[in-house]
């Protein structure tokens, strides 16, 4: 909660405007929204906790649970639908053994579709903690699922 | 009439010049700053968001310890992307009294045989050489194309591109250097804010983020409503799949969508700014804000600049996600901290808008146009692109072909010449099937319309838009059916919700595609019926979403489907009636079969099907039960022999 503090601190005379940035800035924080720190928002805002559910739930950005330790993100823009990002994400799925939106038992790895990353000219693109791969198959991203295993393990 | 004494662009230069180079300013030290000479090697590395996913990350760790280890004194400067994707990771050197030359696909294990050969004035053997960059007074490296003669520049007028994957992004001395915030100074000097609009409206720029409206009409909406307080919204958020020119503007040369910005706020009389940024370009909203603050040190920024009694100031909000947010008035909801759904219009945005103040939102590339336009005066704009459309429209290039990156051309240039003419037509010998242009809301253009002189109007002629201006390239690998199936997914998602037709209406017509997709479910008279009425289905639900929807987003909705409905029709029908995937792309409605003079009998495909729809027996030729077949192809993969067919 003293992180949260700070967050609110950020924002001197803050208006219903600063909700966004605000959620923005817990997530980063805190990884995602827990209820409690949603409630906290609420009493700051002075905004009923329903009304910050309702923003934060219409936008995909926003998470209600934590994810996992590597956040692997899915482009399944046009450029990598078109490459074969559906068979990329099928793939991942296999490997992992969760489904987009969830994480492993060992919270070692979650999956997340995006809309578009903007990279295009390297599809299928996928991000890990915001470091992105290019041109992924399933055999680079085999490859790529063992580098932050390993890394872990170490 | 000067509302700036004296001359500001040359204190604004000179303070560039002592900041980077000691304290007096001389054409030399310009050159310097301009880097048109330099004193010791430059490096120029392409750190935009597609180079750092090439993994130009590592060339970079490669150069610093290659240039540490030779001692070599050297300068480091991380530029954007300059446009040709397919190339990255690109790496320029500069050495002194050489011109600037670029090379391909230099990953972290040809970094060093690259520096080598350089610095022995030679070229590499093994990694090719793009272009150089000729300048007056330097050594021209011999048997290098210069830039404008490379084949994939050659055919293209970089307006807003100009500065991309050229100047260092987070240096506004360097930017001031070449002539920046020039036009902004100009105009505020010799200007009054309706000839700035009148200039606008003149030059004939419309709305580069998909509508197409004129900019400086929508301007005088604004500047004609009198209010305290007005706002200038930049749109950035490209969430269009398949657009990237937002970003790579922005992370290439932030300056001049904040000089245009600027250009924007003073015609229209706005004091406060906000750029509605996506937050999954993290490294765009970096370079951004680096610049921001650099432009409020200079005093560009701020209040009363430069004592002419002008206030603007730049915000940055990050979007969070949400497709519809492009649109003004959801994208005006989301600012104010609400769900970014649409609101009716009128009123329109620019007469009561974000906080109920009037407010203009332009896209990046549209207020990137402006420090052009401005200055040189309406003309030179106005003699670019045909008749209705005027300047130059920046292309995002993906999919199946073989040069993927930015194409900046003038609007009138054929499709055929983007695709084929500089970007190097489809790869591996496939055949060009058709290109997806304008995203989800957009449609198809087919061999037969590739030579239509593209601007916003003819587009709409043939169903499709300009939108922002991504386009996808599909070959014959590629389904159309799941082409619109995909982006059907997408907008369903993407719908807000508010109006029933869109929030329903664009489910049911995902339902329609996939069950045309998929295999029959129980094989009954009435499933088969439902299919087959599909295709009229399709059509009404699309023309009724497009008529009773709120929102662009609704509006267009549709239109993928009825693209594709429009030119591949034969494609829905090969789905419906003959149950076949020619491009093979719906797996489910492959059907294998077994090559009996192939196949050894070595029972793999029988214990890897989930099914077990294969029969036979040990060394003889095994086949395939099609009741039992749910066609996932796992057969297909582990054959060692061929023998698995699809029919």
């Amino acid at each position: 909660m003293e992180a949260i503090k700070d967050i609110f601190n950020k924002y001197p005379e803050a208006g219903r405007d600063n909700l966004i940035p605000i959620l923005q800035d817990i997530q980063n924080v805190e990884g995602f929204l827990s209820k409690e720190s949603i409630v906290e928002v609420g009493s700051f805002l002075n905004m009923p906790s329903s009304k910050i559910f309702g923003v934060a739930t219409f936008y995909n950005q926003f998470r209600f649970q934590p994810n996992g330790k590597n956040h692997i993100q899915v482009c399944r823009g046009t450029a990598c639908h078109v490459l074969g990002s559906a068979t990329v994400l099928q793939e991942m799925e296999k490997q992992l053994k969760v489904k987009a939106g969830e994480t492993t038992r060992d919270g070692l790895f979650s999956i997340e579709v995006v809309a578009c990353i903007g990279a295009c000219g390297l599809a299928p693109v996928i991000s890990v903690n915001g470091e992105f791969y290019a041109k992924v198959n399933a055999k680079s991203l085999a490859e790529i699922i063992e580098t932050y295993k390993n890394k872990e393990d170490k | 009439m000067d509302r700036i004494q004296g001359n500001i662009w040359d204190l604004l230069r000179e303070k560039a010049v002592s900041n980077n180079l000691g304290s007096k300013d001389s054409a030399e030290k310009l050159s310097l700053l301009k880097r048109e000479k330099v004193s010791k090697t430059v490096i120029y590395i392409g750190a935009g968001t597609c180079g750092l996913g090439a993994g130009v990350g590592k060339s970079l760790v490669k150069v610093k310890s290659y240039l540490e280890a030779k001692s070599i004194d050297a300068e480091i400067v991380e530029v954007g992307c300059i446009g040709l994707c397919a190339a990255e990771p690109i790496v320029d050197i500069q050495l002194p009294d050489h011109n600037r030359i670029s090379f391909s696909k230099v990953t972290d294990d040809t970094v060093d045989a690259l520096l080598d050969a350089v610095f022995n004035l030679e070229l590499p053997e093994d990694i090719e050489t793009l272009y150089q960059f000729p300048t007056a007074g330097n050594r021209s490296w011999e048997g290098v194309p210069n830039f404008s003669e490379h084949p994939y520049f050659a055919k293209q007028q970089r307006l807003v591109l100009r500065n991309c994957g050229t100047l260092n992004p987070v240096s506004i001395d360097e930017y001031i250097a070449i002539g920046g915030y020039q036009s902004y100074l100009k105009t505020i000097n010799t200007h009054q804010p309706e000839q700035v609009c009148n200039m606008v409206e003149d030059s004939g720029l419309r709305g580069r983020g998909g509508g197409g409206f004129t900019t400086g009409t929508k301007w005088k909406f604004a500047l004609n409503t009198p209010a305290e307080q007005k706002y200038l919204i930049c749109n950035a958020d490209e969430g269009d799949p398949g657009a990237f020119m937002d970003r790579a503007v922005i992370e290439g040369d932030p300056h001049r969508l904040i000089e245009g910005m600027m250009i924007a706020a003073f015609g229209i009389g706005a004091t406060k700014g906000y750029v509605y940024i996506r937050a999954e370009y993290p490294l765009a909203i970096e370079r951004l804000r680096i610049a921001l603050d650099h432009a409020r040190e200079y005093g560009l920024l701020g209040k009363n600049i430069f004592g002419s009694g002008i206030n603007f100031d730049i915000k940055v909000k990050m979007g969070a996600g949400a497709f519809v947010c492009g649109e003004e008035t959801a994208l005006i909801n989301s600012i104010e901290g609400k769900r970014g759904m649409p609101k009716p219009r009128p009123p329109f945005p620019a007469v009561k808008g974000l906080f109920g103040s009037p407010t203009i939102i332009n896209n990046v590339e549209t207020l990137s146009c402006l420090p052009v336009i401005i200055p040189d005066g309406v003309t030179t704009f106005n003699s670019i692109g045909t008749e209705k459309s005027k300047g130059t429209k920046v292309f995002a290039l993906s999919g199946k072909v073989k040069l993927t990156g930015l194409v900046e051309v003038p609007m009138g240039t054929t499709i055929r010449e983007v695709i084929f003419g500089i970007a190097g037509g489809v790869p591996n010998n496939k055949k060009f099937k058709s290109v997806q242009i304008g995203g989800p809301s957009g449609g198809c253009i087919t061999e037969e319309n590739l030579d239509i002189q593209v601007d916003y109007d003819s587009l709409l002629e043939i169903g499709a838009m300009m939108g922002s201006g991504g386009l996808v390239v599909m070959d014959e690998d590629t389904c159309m059916v799941d082409v619109a199936k995909f982006f059907m997914d997408f907008i369903q998602r993407e719908s807000c919700g508010k109006c029933i037709p869109c929030r329903e209406g664009t489910r049911r017509m995902l339902e329609i595609l996939e069950s045309i997709t998929h295999k029959p479910v129980n094989g009954s008279q009435n499933e088969a019926l439902e299919r087959f009425k599909g295709i009229t289905q399709l059509e009404n639900l699309g023309k009724v979403i497009k008529d009773t929807s709120l929102c662009g987003l609704g509006q267009t909705a549709p239109n993928p489907v009825l693209s594709t409905l429009k030119w591949f029709r034969e494609e829905y029908e090969e789905h419906i009636f003959d149950r076949k995937c020619n491009a093979n792309v719906c797996t489910e409605l492959r059907m294998f079969t077994i090559d009996v003079d192939k196949c050894t009998g070595c029972t793999i495909c029988a214990k890897k099907c989930p099914t077990d729809a294969i029969i036979g027996s040990r060394k003889a030729p095994h086949f395939i039960v099609d009741d039992k077949c749910i066609s996932c192809g796992n057969c297909f993969d582990v054959c060692k022999f061929d023998s698995i067919v699809i029919s």
